[in-house]
């Protein structure tokens, strides 16, 4: 079984840490997936970083620009992770924007992803229809994991089709907003997290987007399988550096 | 073959909506929207009588008398120059304005690169007594001032765009994030044909006035409706798009199609997006777009701004592609010599970007019988600062 569906079996709450690889140093991508793994969180997300992140807030967007600065690309990303499966059991997703997977190659993308053992993708950029008409097959040849985004606006037809072809977990985007935008939930996200929760879907849910700290996890998780923290993390390397990666962790999940 | 879109927004192998989920309840609203709105009876008299009363259209086809001689060839302006705002940009502006307020919008995003389409917007928006934000790149704020200081006239609040490189590129990424935050009230309004479908499509039908009117005024001219070739400069395209609209299925109409190639197409700074390009995506859309091998947007140079775009509309990246079209490009000298040539035998000063697709002249010979069709997609003022630079006026 793929170890995003063992991990979602389990009886507890997900936290799911991004980073941007090749941030804020070139060779920072494999100590930072070891150091998550040791500090306790359940699935990490890899950022490809690209040149134009649409949906990404300004510290996303800077981290990205800084680790293609730094030198990042493709194919040193999985350079960088080939004996990964070695020392991590953790999940691994790998998000980035769908041009830089389109001029590796699609399918040459899909395999080396699953040569490394990463277990699935979340690209915002492809839409849903356009995966399911051309990508999907080669998704499955390669044992991957799609992960696909509804929003507070998302219409509920939409959201059965998006579970209907979704295989692992929907990502949750908390409010209309880029990455890195919100400080809090009002009542208005929590009412969109419990109306998702009653539409008993197939797939589990993963909050994304607007946490921080252990109140919005808590507030996140309260009608959903997990969170996903991704500016605050990014914040928290560019202030404090690598090192101190179990202290983020273990703050959030007290 | 067809040069429209499929009902997905595909020309052949380009377009498409490649949209974050997060945009995709506004995008779908209006691609499933657009063309009914577009052909309601009241719809098009408010465009038209606005087109008319506001725009000053019809733009006069000008015979260029001392041009053709020169070149000896029969050359035609279409001075789309002549609009209000001074470029054929306010044409679509009209269009997606009056397209917003039937969606019920009350505020209005735009990007701008040189600030024409940023100045459109924000008159049609005084117009209505709409909201609007303009983005534009901190770069081209200094370089622009203005165009900056026209869009606050018309009272618009400017938004300098402070990520990637800081221009034309990151401005459009910057209006696309304020999208995606303002999803219920706020209306985009893309100034070329780019962006996810419906954009190409609908801006290129906004800009489909161009041809539109050089049918009947040619017949006037030359009692025929068809040119024998129609040139135009192509930055996103949408100049280009509207004057080929009306004959992109009539194949003995010659497409020619002029890219800025900026310093020289192998110098690194350059604009020519169909000899350096390759498919891949950008702001929404499957085209040909300037890239590194690892698939990372490249910085575009011209001395234009407006051809400033590593991309083109997904329509051009099709007549590209099918030959329907021919590319040519044209360097920044190439074209600041042919704007001042246009100057001097005609009396008119062209954009920057129009004067690339003058240089078309010195490069490619046309018959003395055949009729040549040359948009003039704007005038110079704006220019005036590049062209005293360039001359040492």
């Amino acid at each position: 079984m793929n170890r995003i569906n063992q991990k979602l079996q389990e009886d507890k709450n997900l936290l799911s840490i991004y980073f941007t690889a090749g941030y804020p140093k070139l060779e920072d991508t494999v100590s930072i997936i070891q150091n998550l793994e040791k500090s306790g969180v359940d699935m990490i997300e890899i950022g490809l970083p690209f040149s134009d992140p649409l949906a990404d807030g300004p510290t996303i967007q800077a981290s990205s620009t800084q680790a293609l600065k730094n030198g990042m690309t493709t194919k040193l990303l999985f350079e960088q992770l080939k004996d990964i499966r070695k020392t991590v059991n953790i999940p691994l997703i790998i998000m980035g924007y769908f041009n830089p997977m389109l001029q590796y190659g699609v399918e040459a993308f899909c395999k080396k992803c699953q040569e490394i053992g990463v277990d699935g993708l979340i690209i915002p950029d492809l839409p849903v229809d356009e995966f399911h008409e051309k990508y999907k097959t080669i998704f499955e040849k390669y044992g991957l994991i799609n992960v696909f985004l509804i929003t507070p606006q998302t219409s509920d037809e939409r959201i059965k089709y998006v579970d209907s072809i979704s295989n692992g977990f929907i990502y949750m985007v908390s409010s209309a907003s880029v990455t890195g935008s919100q400080s809090g939930f009002g009542s208005e996200q929590t009412d969109y997290f419990k109306r998702i929760a009653d539409m008993n879907l197939k797939n589990p849910q993963i909050v994304g987007f607007g946490i921080s700290n252990t109140k919005t996890f808590t507030q996140a998780t309260k009608h959903t399988k997990g969170a996903i923290i991704g500016s605050a993390f990014i914040k928290h390397l560019t202030e404090n550096g690598v090192d101190t990666i179990g202290e983020f962790a273990k703050k959030i999940l007290e | 073959m067809n040069y429209n879109t499929n009902e997905k927004g595909y020309y052949g192998e380009f377009g498409g909506a490649y949209i974050p989920e997060m945009l995709y309840p506004n995008v779908e609203e209006l691609r499933q929207n657009y063309l009914k709105i577009m052909e309601e009876p009241s719809f098009q008299k408010e465009f038209n009588q606005l087109l008319k009363d506001y725009v000053g259209r019809p733009s006069p086809l000008y015979f260029a008398k001392r041009l053709s001689e020169k070149y000896k060839t029969k050359i035609y302006l279409k001075r789309e120059d002549l609009n209000h705002t001074g470029a054929h940009k306010i044409n679509n502006t009209i269009g997606q304005i009056l397209m917003a307020k039937r969606l019920g919008k009350s505020r209005i995003i735009a990007e701008t690169g040189a600030g024409q389409h940023g100045v459109a917007t924000a008159t049609v928006c005084a117009l209505m007594g709409l909201e609007c934000i303009v983005y534009m790149g901190e770069i081209d704020i200094a370089r622009q001032a203005p165009n900056v200081a026209r869009m606050k006239m018309l009272g618009a609040t400017v938004v300098p765009a402070l990520s990637g490189s800081r221009t034309l590129k990151d401005a459009t990424n910057e209006a696309i994030r304020d999208w995606i935050n303002n999803p219920v009230d706020t209306y985009y309004i893309i100034g070329s044909v780019v962006g996810p479908h419906p954009y190409p499509d609908m801006v290129a039908r906004f800009q489909a006035i161009i041809s539109e009117e050089i049918k009947w005024q040619l017949n006037e001219h030359e009692d025929r409706e068809n040119p024998d070739v129609v040139i135009a400069c192509v930055g996103g395209g949408s100049n280009a798009a509207g004057a080929y609209y009306h004959y992109l299925d009539n194949l003995e109409v010659k497409l020619i199609a002029v890219e800025a190639a900026g310093l020289g197409i192998d110098s690194g700074e350059s604009a020519a997006t169909s000899v350096l390009g390759k498919e891949g995506i950008i702001h929404g859309s499957k085209t040909l777009l300037m890239q590194t091998e690892d698939g990372q947007i490249t910085e575009p140079y011209s001395i234009s701004a407006g051809l400033d775009y590593p991309g083109v509309g997904p329509l051009h990246a099709h007549l590209f592609e099918t030959k329907r079209a021919e590319f040519v490009s044209v360097t920044d000298d190439e074209a600041m010599k042919a704007g001042i040539e246009l100057c001097e035998l005609e009396g008119i000063i062209p954009a920057i970007e129009s004067a690339h697709a003058l240089a078309i002249f010195e490069k490619q010979t046309f018959k003395p019988e055949e009729v040549v069709i040359l948009n003039l997609s704007g005038r110079g003022d704006k220019d005036l600062n590049t062209y005293i630079d360039y001359f040492g006026l």
